[in-house]
């Protein structure tokens, strides 16, 4: 299997601030990875000076053969880079439909993809034609992954997409997630839901201070109890 | 340990949930109309309170136009152009380039004729303010994005440079500027007079905030504005160049500030060299009122500020030198991020 991004010795600075402490992983082609780690580990950084967002003062970040660390924002997402950032970020002043619109750069959405999208989100088909400022908190994430899936990517960045969200929606963004995989995309998740984790990954990564702490398969971590509680800090209590 | 059920066994339930009702904010838009309405039985006259009204919507068209680019470029890139009343001025001046060699075309009894040095007058006005603008943004304001201290620096630096160029290429003198024979005088109905030149300000006002409107609403270029001065981070992450969309829109800021420039100067029938710097706290003035980046409450604040300074002017002439700040500072203490705020600003 061969790997579609290669993180090599990332450091990142945010203004004085030394955040990544040389990161280095790999993501496989058509797998999805699962990135954890306690708040302030780095997880945000990593994923946004993968999208170019803030540079990686050292190190290499390769994409397909491609290095992209010193290219900007939008030619990394003409790549085939689709990003949900944790704040969701949709345009409120704009409605469903423009949102999707401006997220399809080839032309119109293709209308069998936007059907295979309403299948997992029927909100988004309801309320094609409202502001996206007055959806709910989950109808808002939903429409920040469709952003990201509206045309076919070769490789989705999504930042905790279930971060305060209730049960059912929760369900909802694991079966999508779960199709995508079938349908072979890569993607790297970070989550600190461990049981939406353990649903969706394949492999795990694990950060700390700014780097890799663990890397391995996901059933392993979820099958070693004591390793979780080591690395991640969860109690049995969680488990339960 | 237990067993977590499959979450995706419980129905979503989002899509079955009402969208809460998003009242249509109708407020702002009322409020030049209560402000007329308030202001017939103060003056008392009908017919000057038509001809104060048409006014005041003929100088809030144009001072729409000088600060609509103004706002769309406050609002999608936080940049703080001081500058931007040197557009106006180097529009006004090179419309005299065309409308004095020209004179008598100017001065000639056909509406066509006039109107056939007028249209290439702002056409030239626009063009040159437009790449005026395309140099600033380059040389000015791209090295001081994200810093508005110097933004504040570089650009009033710009406006006195582009005032002293003037002053040195044109000299000190005001330059008349006489409005076209077809544009002069009034219609008459019945008691009432309205300024031709008036009506025509009007209408291309009405015409400019139009064909923003259309722009913004249906075309991809104006959903790329509107996403970008929501959050211009995300349209980067999508894909797109926010500031090759950023000089365009300076672009054409730029070049409205010029055509508001010609027909300012037509409306004073004088053109100046500190007229950019007069105009400036105006626009600001309207940009604040209106919302930062709001092209909706740039009309709505364009008209507000006229109507004060109209109505103001004759009924209480002694204000009219504050009525502006106060019209601000009422404002701001209703809504403090001006009439339409943009969401998430």
């Amino acid at each position: 299997m061969t790997d579609l991004l290669t993180l090599s010795g990332v450091h990142t600075h945010i203004g004085r601030y030394h955040i990544l402490h040389g990161v280095d992983f790999a993501i496989p082609e058509g797998q999805t990875t699962m990135l954890l780690g306690r708040n302030g580990a780095g997880k945000t950084t990593t994923l946004r000076t993968i999208m170019g967002l803030w540079p990686a003062s050292a190190g290499s970040i390769t994409l397909a053969g491609q290095r992209i660390e010193k290219i900007a924002t939008p030619e990394i997402a003409r790549l085939g880079v689709g990003y949900v950032p944790e704040s969701m970020a949709v345009f409120s002043d704009l409605t469903v439909k423009e949102n999707l619109v401006l997220a399809a750069r080839d032309g119109a959405p293709d209308t069998a993809r936007l059907e295979w999208i309403f299948g997992f989100f029927p909100a988004l088909k309801k309320f094609w034609l409202s502001r996206a400022g007055a959806l709910s908190g989950g109808q808002k994430q939903m429409l920040s992954i469709a952003r990201a899936i509206v045309e076919p990517r070769q490789l989705l960045l999504i930042d905790e997409p279930t971060k305060g969200l209730a049960p059912a929606i929760i369900g909802a963004l694991i079966d999508c997630f779960a199709e995508l995989k079938r349908r072979g995309a890569t993607i790297l998740l970070v989550e600190q839901n461990f049981h939406a984790a353990r649903e969706i990954g394949d492999a795990v990564l694990v950060m700390d201070n700014g780097a890799i702490v663990h890397r391995g398969g996901m059933a392993d971590l979820a099958n070693d109890i004591p390793l979780q509680e080591r690395l991640l800090g969860l109690s049995l209590e969680a488990h339960q | 340990m237990t067993i977590v059920p499959h979450m995706t066994d419980v129905p979503a339930q989002s899509a079955s949930e009402p969208l809460p009702k998003q009242p249509r904010d109708l407020l702002p838009l009322l409020l030049p109309v209560l402000l007329a309405l308030a202001m017939l039985p103060l003056i008392g006259s009908g017919s000057t309170w038509i001809t104060l009204t048409v006014a005041s919507l003929a100088m809030g068209m144009m001072i729409f136009i000088m600060a609509s680019g103004l706002t769309l470029v406050f609002g999608l890139m936080d940049v703080l152009n001081f500058g931007h009343g040197a557009f106006i001025a180097v529009g006004a001046y090179v419309a005299t380039l065309v409308l004095l060699p020209l004179a008598s075309w100017v001065q000639a009894d056909s509406l066509w004729l006039n109107l056939a040095v007028l249209a290439p007058a702002a056409l030239a006005a626009m063009a040159v303010s437009g790449a005026l603008g395309l140099v600033v943004e380059r040389v000015l304001i791209l090295p001081v994005y994200g810093q508005h201290l110097k933004q504040i620096l570089m650009t009033t630096g710009g406006l006195i440079v582009a005032e002293q160029a003037l002053y040195a290429l044109w000299g000190p003198q005001i330059i008349p500027l006489p409005l076209p024979t077809s544009l002069r005088g009034s219609f008459i109905l019945g008691d009432v007079a309205i300024a031709k030149y008036r009506l025509l300000a009007m209408g291309v006002g009405l015409a400019v905030f139009v064909g923003i409107q259309l722009v913004l609403t249906r075309s991809k270029i104006g959903l790329l504005i509107r996403a970008g001065v929501e959050n211009r981070e995300m349209v980067e992450a999508l894909g797109y160049h926010i500031k090759r969309l950023f000089l365009g829109v300076f672009m054409v800021g730029s070049a409205l500030a010029g055509l508001g420039g010609i027909m300012w100067a037509l409306y004073r029938e004088q053109v100046h060299a500190s007229m950019g710097n007069d105009l400036t706290v105006l626009v600001f003035i309207v940009v604040i009122i209106g919302g930062l980046g709001s092209i909706g409450g740039c009309f709505i604040g364009a008209i507000l500020v006229a109507m004060v300074a109209n109505y103001g002017g004759f009924l209480l002439p002694k204000l009219a030198l504050v009525s502006n700040i106060l019209l601000m500072v009422a404002i701001l203490m209703w809504r403090p991020r001006g009439l339409y705020a943009v969401t998430s600003r």
